[in-house]
């Protein structure tokens, strides 16, 4: 695991690289993360999984968050590890809610083929877009469902339950 | 046929009148007091119905786990009502357990494999979810099995204990012996629900199930003439 001045200077690399492509870092509870653009998001995977001296090449988990009410929006998360050290980087791409129209961000299927099922998921229960992802679609909802299910200003659902609290009361 | 209600006595006297000419007297009396039961053919009908229930094997979520796979243990024994026989096909079942939540991509599974069971058929809603979606009030979760099949007995628990399935088992035998009809579409006036197949010599649908079927048909259409898409007819 990266200490913080360790993903500092695990950003200053890639800002070597690929300028632009980190737009901040944060070590929060001994987990090392990096906020990256989310266009450029492919070009930090890729960096962070082939170059030397770094190779988080395995993606063990790919999912996504809904930060409502906070701006941007929505976040997709990459966990990645390098499984000799076994040391964890997470990259955060955060995207804008565009209202009717779903957020998009590029699929990182060709780097790593286990997000094939991760990115149908995130788009399943998010509506987010990954551009170039050769089968985006629903994956755990009926094909027919219409909404996305685990943004926080999705209804609930089911039928309402009267607790005590939310009685209606009649004087 | 209509069943006839009598008492115990009205029907040993009946069977009396049919025994005369080979005992008299006194010897007559004890003889049918004895030996003849009278009844009609449902209620045997009926009886051995529900003491040779064929569940389906069918699991959905952790309720499975104690039912089907623990009642039929030594311990509980399911055996002992003569439902020891799980068939692994819908069309050898008598009664589907629905053990755990049903899930809305699940629904139209279960609902088929419901209708794949020949008539009688009967089922059980085990556990809370599968009643009332217990505490899974949520998108995902069809919210009680009840809105989308016809449900006999519910078991409450979260998972009920087998002794619970077990007691619900035995009502449910007790409503199939009590009932002298065991269609379901009787038990829950349920007509005009039918599918039937178009065409056939004798497929005449009941007047509300083709008005249902147009109005479907109708419906397809114009969203086929909305989205462009060309007519299958």
């Amino acid at each position: 695991m990266p200490d913080a001045p360790g993903v500092e200077l695990i950003r200053g690399e890639i800002d070597r690289d690929c300028p632009g492509a980190v737009l901040a870092t944060s070590f929060d509870r001994a987990q090392a993360a990096l906020i990256a653009d989310p266009e450029k998001v492919i070009e930090v995977l890729a960096w962070l999984k082939d170059q030397p001296g770094h190779r988080y090449d395995f993606l063990s988990s790919l999912h996504a968050a809904d930060y409502l009410p906070a701006e941007p929006r929505f976040a997709v998360h990459y966990e990645l590890i390098n499984r000799d050290r076994v040391e964890r980087i997470r990259v955060k791409a955060m995207l804008a809610d565009r209202g009717e129209e779903l957020p998009e961000i590029d699929s990182c299927v060709d780097l790593f083929p286990t997000a094939n099922a991760q990115e149908r998921e995130v788009f399943d229960f998010f509506g987010i877009v990954f551009r170039g992802h050769p089968n985006l679609t629903r994956i755990l909802m009926p094909d027919d469902y219409v909404g996305w299910p685990q943004r926080r200003d999705f209804p609930v659902g089911g039928e309402p339950v009267t607790f005590t609290y939310s009685e209606a009361r009649y004087d | 046929m209509e069943i006839e209600r009598r008492s115990l006595r009205e029907k040993q006297v009946a069977a009396r009148d049919m025994l005369r000419g080979d005992l008299e007297g006194e010897d007559l009396e004890r003889y049918v007091e004895e030996r003849v039961v009278t009844t009609t053919f449902e209620k045997v009908q009926n009886w051995a119905r529900a003491n040779s229930i064929f569940p389906l094997t069918f699991g959905l979520a952790c309720c499975a786990i104690e039912a089907p796979i623990s009642i039929v243990t030594a311990r509980y024994d399911l055996a002992r009502f003569g439902a020891e026989a799980l068939r692994a096909s819908p069309r050898q079942a008598d009664l589907i357990i629905l053990s755990g939540r049903v899930s809305i991509k699940m629904a139209p599974v279960v609902r088929r494999l419901y209708d794949q069971m020949l008539e009688p058929k009967w089922v059980m809603a085990m556990g809370a979810c599968s009643s009332s979606a217990g505490m899974f009030a949520n998108y995902a979760v069809v919210q009680g099995a009840d809105k989308f099949m016809p449900v006999d007995v519910y078991v409450p628990g979260c998972p009920p204990r087998p002794e619970a399935v077990l007691y619900g088992f035995v009502k449910l035998q007790h409503k199939i012996m009590g009932s002298p009809d065991q269609s379901w579409r009787r038990r829950y006036d349920a007509y005009g629900t039918e599918e039937w197949a178009r065409g056939g010599p004798r497929s005449e649908p009941s007047p509300e199930a083709s008005k249902a079927y147009e109005e479907a048909k109708r419906s397809v259409e114009r969203l086929r003439e909305e989205t462009g898409e060309p007519s299958v007819a």
